[in-house]
């Protein structure tokens, strides 16, 4: 069975492009292994707290809670990234991977498709 | 070699939609096949049968219905995505008791399950307007 990595490149309330990449990857995880790599603003989708009903978008952020329920394998952001918002694991709402460019090139590498949003 | 193309930007707002069309008719002449096109956020408003281009614009949706009715490929639009940008066929417009549909001929609606499946099943996947 193919494995797929999904890439989350964007902030999460701008755009509607964070949420319908996480139902992407719920529907993944239901009949494949998957995994995801949080990369530049999409780091931004994973910092607790959101309030964004004042903005009249959705807080979808609380589904990230349920990836390790749907079986997602590996959930990882980007190191430099990280320290180039200022941010650290500490803000997220879950427990996630910070890695350097290689192991990021590594996961990438250790999954047969990449699924960008 | 299988390709599956995943389609998320809206045409004429994003040159994803064009450049989408020319990569799967690439792919064709090249000898390969493409078992699905996915049309996933914006890119579902390719498949609304409404758009009235300037005629000395590409109609890129008609221009996308040709390619898949003369090549046999599937062109899904994502249902969630449909329904939020008001692309609809007539069992949702009537499931939703809205006043008309506006699915493109040649597009079928239907769900993420299928772009996981033609993830699944291609041996590229290749996306276009993120």
């Amino acid at each position: 069975m193919s494995s797929i990595l999904y890439v989350f490149s964007r902030p999460p309330h701008g755009s509607i492009n964070a949420q319908e990449g996480l139902d992407a990857l719920l529907m993944g995880a239901a009949f494949t292994q998957c995994s995801v790599l949080f990369l530049g603003g999409g780091l931004m989708q994973l910092i607790k707290g959101q309030v964004p009903d004042q903005l009249g978008t959705k807080n979808f952020s609380l589904g990230f809670g349920a990836l390790k329920d749907y079986g997602v394998a590996r959930i990882a952001c980007s190191k430099p990234d990280l320290i180039g918002y200022g941010l650290s694991r500490d803000d997220f709402l879950i427990e996630v991977e910070a890695l350097d460019a290689t192991d990021m090139q590594a996961l990438i590498q250790d999954h047969d498709k990449v699924l960008n949003f | 070699m299988k390709f599956a193309i995943v389609v998320h930007g809206a045409p004429y707002s994003s040159e994803a939609c064009l450049s989408s069309l020319k990569f799967a008719r690439a792919v064709l002449d090249s000898g390969h096949s493409i078992n699905r096109v996915f049309f996933y956020h914006d890119g579902v408003h390719t498949a609304n049968d409404l758009i009235a281009p300037p005629q000395d614009e590409a109609p890129v949706s008609e221009q996308w219905q040709t390619f898949g009715s003369e090549n046999n490929i599937e062109l899904i639009a994502c249902i969630a995505s449909c329904l939020r940008r008001g692309i609809l066929d007539e069992t949702e417009a009537g499931r939703y008791d809205k006043s008309g549909c506006n699915l493109a001929p040649g597009f079928t609606i239907s769900g993420l399950g299928q772009l996981i499946d033609a993830s699944i099943n291609a041996d590229r996947i290749v996306t276009f307007g993120v």
